[in-house]
C-alpha cells in the first residue's frame, strides 16, 4: 500500500513513530509539502545575494518546502522564521544539514516567503514568530525535511550506480559506495533525485549519531553582519522609490482634523502629502526631504477620544482596581494565627519601549492586482491578511519577502499588523505606481506605544512559627495584550496569560498559591516585550521569595532548592550557578550577591549577580553567572550568546528604561531619555548548558526575566533596601 | 549646493542642502547602505564612519562640513587593523541582529587605531557612544582584545 499522502492533503504529517534496527535512528513516516512554483517577485528575495545560493533555478534540486539543492551542491534552507538575532537561520539550517549529512560549509539560509500553508508556525497554526517557538516547532520538521533530501539522493545514486541504496553513505556531503568505490556529491545527483519519488518514511538519526547538532557552529549570517553587507528593509533600493514619513498623532487615540502642508510643499524632493488614518503620509524623494518636509507640517489634531492621563493617575487607577477580578489559580486557603508572619508588598513595573536598534520600516509596491513588501515581518500571515483587506486584494496576492531585522523584542509582532498596515494605507492614498519605503526615526519609534504594560503586582507572604513559607497572595493589575485584537483567541477563562504568566505556576511547595488578575482599560497601546508577562513575574515573585526566605532565615539558594523538590529541572539549574559562582564563598569587600531561578517558554534559567554600590546610587554589575536548561542546545554557542544578550537587555531595563507620559505625551523621545545598557554598563557574563536530552526550548527570552530579581536580591543584601519599583535609577512613576 | 565628498578613496559630486547630514548622502545618494540610521542625534554610534581617521557621527554631521576631508565607511574599511577587526568579530559571532555592527566595528578599528592595545576601561570608554540593542558586549569586548593581540 502506498502510504504516501495525495500531494494536495498538506495538513497530513503522518507520524509512525517506531523504533528502527539498533544501529539505526527513529523511522518517522514523512510527508513535507512540495515546494510551489516560485511566483513573481519571491525569487528577489534581497538577502539571497549574501547568504542563500544563486538564484537560479536551472537544476535546482528543491525536494520539500524548505530544501534547495543546486548544481554546485550548496544547500540552501528556506527558514519560515524571521532572523533578528536569536540564531534561526543557523539553527534551523543545523537541523536540515544534520539528517543531509551535508558540510556545514555548503548549507546557506534564506528567508521563506510568506505562505501559511506551507510555512505555518506549528505553534500557532499560522506563519509567525514569537514566544522563543522557533527551534521547539521546527526540530523535528526539518531534520525530516533533511532527512527526506537525503533520501532521494540517495536513490538516485543507487539508481545511476546500481547498487542497493541500503549501502551508499553520506560523510560531509559527499555520498560514497563503498563496495565499488564509487563517490559524488549532492550537486552531482542534484537533477536525478528531483525525479525520485517521495519516501514514505525516513529514518531519523538518534541523538547520540548527531555530528552537528550540540556543536559550535559558526553562525551564517555573521560574516555578512560584519562586513556591512547584509541587507535590512532600511537598505531596500528600488527604482523611482520614494520615502516615506507619518507624522503620527501625539496622543495615543487622537486623529487627525486637518492640516496645512504649504510650508512643507515647499522642500525641494517633496512629492505629496496625504491625509492616512495613521496620521500624515509624507511622500519625498530621499529621507532627508521626508524629514524635513515633514517637520513642516502644521496639523490640527482631534484629541477627543485621546488617552490623556499622566502615569500617574493611570497608576492610581492600576493601583485601585478593586471590582472584577478573576482568580487565575487558587489552592489552599491563608493561614493566619499565632506565629504567623507575613509581609506585604506592591511592585510597579513602567512601560517600556522596545526600541529595536533598527526602527520600524516596510517597502511596498503595489498595483490594482498584487503587492509586494519586503520587511521585517515577525507575523507574516497577520501582516498579508491586514494589507490585503486594504488593498482590496486576496491574501495570496500579497507577497512578503521577509527580510533580516534589526531586532525586534516583540516590537515586530503586532496582531494589529501595525507597520504593514500602514504601508499599505500609504500605498492606498498615494495611488500612484511607485515603490515606497516608509520609515519610523527613533522619535517616532520611542513615542508609538506598543509599549510593555505598565503593571502592578501586589503579594502578601506568611511564613509559618517553624520557618516554612505557607501562604502567598498575589494580585496582578494591568492592560490585556491580546483582548479585543485578532489574537484574543488567547484568553482563558477572561484572563490574559500573559498577565499571569511565571506567577500563577510559581514552582515553590508553598500550600497557598492565590493570583487574582485585574484588567484595566487604558488607552496606551502595549505589546510583548522580550519575555512578556514574565518580564514583570520574574521580578516580583524571585524578589518576594528571597524576602520570605529571608524572613524565615533561609540561604537564599538552599532555601529554594527545599521548595523546589517536584522541579528537577528547576533544582539542577540552581545548583549550576550556585557551583559556578561558588555560593557561600567570601565576597570582596563592598559587594554582594543575589540569585533568581525562573522558568519562561519552557527554558529553566538561574542567575547569580555580583554587585556594589555604583554611580547614581544605582547597583553596579560586575559578575553574572548564569546556568540554563532549554533541552537539547542545538547550538550551544547560540544558547550562550542569547543567555549574554538577555542579561544585558534585561539588565538595561531594570536599571535604567521607563516610558512615563505627562498628559498623555509621551516624556521621553530617543536613547538620551530613554535609556538602554551600554558597553560600560555590562558585567562579566559566565554561561553553562546543561546537557540535556529534553526537546530543545527556546532562549531567545529566557535569559531575561532573571538578571533583575538577582540585581535587586543582591541589592537587598548590600543595603538592606528592597527594590519593588523600576527602574531603579529615577522616580518614573 | 553642490559638494564634493571624498569617500572610500573616491570623490563624488553631490547636490545637498546646507544641513543634509552625511549619513544621508551615504545611503540615499551615493547608496552605500552599510552605515546605519539608529537615531539621528548622536546617541547611538549606528551611523559611525571615520572622517580624518576619527569615529565620527555621520547622523549630526552636515555634509557640507565633510566635503574635501577624507570620509571611509564600512564599505570601504581596508588595511591590518580592519582585517583583525573583522575576523575577530566573524571568529566570535559577535552580532546577533546586526545592524549596529557596522558602527561597532567603525569605532573598534578607530580605537586600535589610536591605541593599540586598549584595556578594558579604554574600550568602553571608547565603545560606550555604540549602542547594541541585542547587548552584544561581552564579545565586543572580547574581539577588541583578540584583534589587539594579533596587531
Amino acid at each position: 500500500m502506498d502510504r504516501r499522502p495525495a500531494a494536495s492533503t498538506i495538513e497530513r504529517r503522518t507520524l509512525l513513530k517506531g523504533l528502527g534496527a539498533a544501529s539505526a535512528g527513529l523511522i518517522v513516516g514523512v510527508y513535507i509539502a512540495p515546494a510551489r512554483a516560485e511566483r513573481p517577485g519571491q525569487a528577489q528575495s534581497a538577502q539571497s545575494d549574501v547568504m542563500a545560493a544563486a538564484g537560479s533555478q536551472a537544476g535546482l534540486f528543491q525536494p520539500n518546502a524548505f530544501v534547495r539543492i543546486a548544481p554546485d551542491s550548496t544547500v540552501t534552507v528556506l527558514i519560515k522564521h524571521i532572523e533578528f538575532g536569536q540564531g534561526p537561520y543557523t539553527g534551523l539550517a543545523t537541523l536540515v544539514a544534520e539528517e543531509l549529512d551535508a558540510d556545514w560549509s555548503q548549507m546557506r539560509a534564506t528567508s521563506a516567503p510568506a505562505d501559511v500553508e506551507l510555512y505555518k508556525n506549528l505553534a500557532f497554526g499560522m506563519q509567525g514568530t514569537g514566544g522563543s517557538t522557533a527551534m521547539a516547532n521546527s526540530y523535528e520538521q526539518m531534520r525530516k525535511a533533511g532527512a527526506a533530501a537525503r533520501a532521494l539522493l540517495i536513490a538516485a545514486a543507487a539508481k545511476s550506480w546500481s547498487v542497493p541504496a541500503g549501502e551508499i553513505s553520506i560523510e560531509k556531503g559527499v555520498l560514497r559506495h563503498a563496495g565499488s568505490g564509487k563517490s559524488g556529491t549532492f550537486g552531482d545527483f542534484a537533477e536525478a533525485a528531483a525525479k525520485q519519488p517521495a519516501p514514505a518514511e525516513v529514518m531519523l538519526k538518534k541523538p547520540e549519531n548527531f555530528r552537528l547538532i550540540g556543536t559550535q557552529l559558526t553562525r551564517l549570517d555573521t560574516a555578512s553582519k560584519s562586513s556591512g553587507k547584509a541587507t535590512y528593509t532600511i537598505d531596500v533600493r528600488k527604482p523611482d522609490m520614494l520615502t516615506v514619513l507619518i507624522k503620527h498623532p501625539p496622543l495615543f487615540g487622537a486623529t487627525v482634523k486637518s492640516f496645512d502642508d504649504a510650508a512643507a510643499r515647499k522642500v525641494k524632493g517633496l512629492v505629496d502629502v496625504k491625509a492616512i488614518p495613521q496620521g500624515v503620509a509624507v511622500y519625498a524623494e530621499n529621507f532627508w526631504a521626508a524629514k524635513t518636509a515633514r517637520d513642516a507640517l502644521s496639523i490640527t489634531w482631534d484629541e477627543s477620544k485621546a488617552e490623556t492621563r499622566s502615569t500617574k493617575e493611570i497608576l492610581a487607577a492600576l493601583r485601585s482596581a478593586s471590582a472584577g477580578a478573576k482568580t487565575a489559580v487558587s489552592r489552599g486557603a491563608m493561614p493566619a494565627g499565632d506565629g504567623i508572619k507575613t509581609v506585604e508588598a506592591e511592585y510597579v513595573f513602567p512601560y517600556l519601549a522596545h526600541a529595536p536598534m533598527e526602527p520600524l520600516d516596510c517597502v511596498i509596491e503595489a498595483d490594482e492586482n498584487a503587492c509586494t513588501l519586503w520587511f521585517g515581518s515577525q507575523m507574516q500571515t497577520i501582516d498579508q491578511a491586514a494589507v490585503a483587506q486594504i488593498l482590496g486584494l486576496r491574501p495570496e496576492n500579497v507577497s512578503i519577502i521577509t527580510l533580516l531585522a534589526g531586532g525586534s523584542f516583540g516590537r515586530r509582532a503586532t496582531p494589529s499588523a501595525d507597520i504593514a498596515s500602514e504601508a499599505a494605507q500609504a500605498a492606498k492614498a498615494f495611488g500612484k505606481k511607485r515603490p515606497l519605503k516608509i520609515l519610523w526615526t527613533r522619535e517616532d519609534d520611542i513615542t508609538g506605544g506598543r509599549y510593555r504594560p505598565l503593571y502592578v503586582h501586589k503579594i502578601k507572604g506568611a511564613v509559618d512559627g517553624t520557618g516554612s513559607i505557607v501562604g502567598w497572595s498575589e494580585t496582578i493589575a494591568g492592560q490585556s495584550i491580546v483582548a479585543g485584537t485578532p489574537m484574543a483567541a488567547m484568553m482563558k477563562d477572561g484572563i490574559d496569560p500573559t498577565m499571569v504568566e511565571g506567577a500563577e505556576d510559581l514552582p515553590y511547595a508553598i500550600p497557598h498559591l492565590k493570583v487574582d488578575v485585574h484588567t484595566v482599560d487604558v488607552g496606551v497601546p502595549v505589546l510583548w516585550w522580550r519575555s512578556v508577562g514574565h518580564s514583570a513575574t520574574g521580578f516580583s515573585t524571585e524578589t518576594f521569595i528571597d524576602e520570605l526566605l529571608a524572613l524565615a532565615g533561609k540561604d537564599p539558594v538552599q532555601g529554594r532548592l527545599d521548595l523546589l523538590a517536584e522541579h528537577p529541572r528547576h533544582r539542577a539549574v540552581l545548583q549550576e550557578v550556585a557551583r559556578m559562582a561558588g555560593w557561600g564563598d567570601k565576597v570582596p569587600e563592598g559587594r554582594a550577591r543575589g540569585v533568581a531561578v525562573h522558568k519562561s517558554f519552557n527554558t529553566y534559567v538561574a542567575q547569580i549577580a555580583e554587585i556594589s554600590v555604583g554611580s547614581e546610587n544605582a547597583p553596579r554589575v560586575h559578575k553574572v553567572w548564569c546556568a540554563v536548561d532549554c533541552g537539547l542546545a542545538v547550538n550551544p554557542d547560540i544558547v550562550r550568546a542569547q543567555m549574554e544578550g538577555g542579561i544585558g537587555f534585561g539588565l538595561g531595563a531594570a536599571l535604567y528604561s521607563a516610558i512615563t507620559l505627562d498628559k498623555g505625551r509621551v516624556q521621553q523621545t530617543n536613547f538620551d531619555a530613554f535609556r538602554g545598557l551600554r558597553i560600560n554598563e555590562m558585567p562579566q557574563i559566565e554561561v553553562s548548558v546543561i546537557r540535556s536530552a529534553e526537546a530543545p526550548s527556546g532562549v531567545g527570552e529566557p535569559g531575561v526575566p532573571p538578571i533583575g530579581p538577582a540585581v535587586a536580591n543582591a541589592w537587598a543584601k548590600l543595603t538592606g533596601k528592597r527594590v519593588r519599583q523600576l527602574p531603579f535609577v529615577g522616580d518614573a512613576v | 549646493m553642490q559638494i564634493t565628498l571624498k569617500i572610500n578613496g573616491k570623490p563624488h559630486k553631490v547636490e545637498v542642502e546646507a544641513d543634509t547630514p552625511l549619513l544621508w548622502v551615504i545611503r540615499d545618494q551615493l547608496g552605500l547602505t552599510g552605515t546605519k540610521f539608529g537615531c539621528g542625534i548622536a546617541q547611538c554610534g549606528a551611523c559611525t564612519v571615520h572622517i580624518d581617521g576619527q569615529a565620527t557621527r555621520s547622523c549630526v554631521t552636515a555634509a557640507a562640513d565633510a566635503a574635501g576631508m577624507d570620509i571611509v565607511t564600512i564599505e570601504g574599511l581596508s588595511g591590518q587593523i580592519a582585517d583583525e577587526v573583522q575576523k575577530a568579530w566573524i571568529a566570535l559571532d559577535v552580532p546577533q541582529c546586526g545592524y549596529c555592527q557596522s558602527g561597532q566595528i567603525m569605532s573598534a578599528v578607530a580605537l586600535l587605531t589610536s591605541t593599540p592595545r586598549p584595556g578594558d576601561g579604554e574600550i568602553d570608554a571608547a565603545m560606550s557612544g555604540n549602542i547594541c540593542r541585542c547587548a552584544t558586549y561581552v564579545r565586543i569586548r572580547q574581539a577588541i582584545k583578540d584583534a589587539a593581540a594579533k596587531l
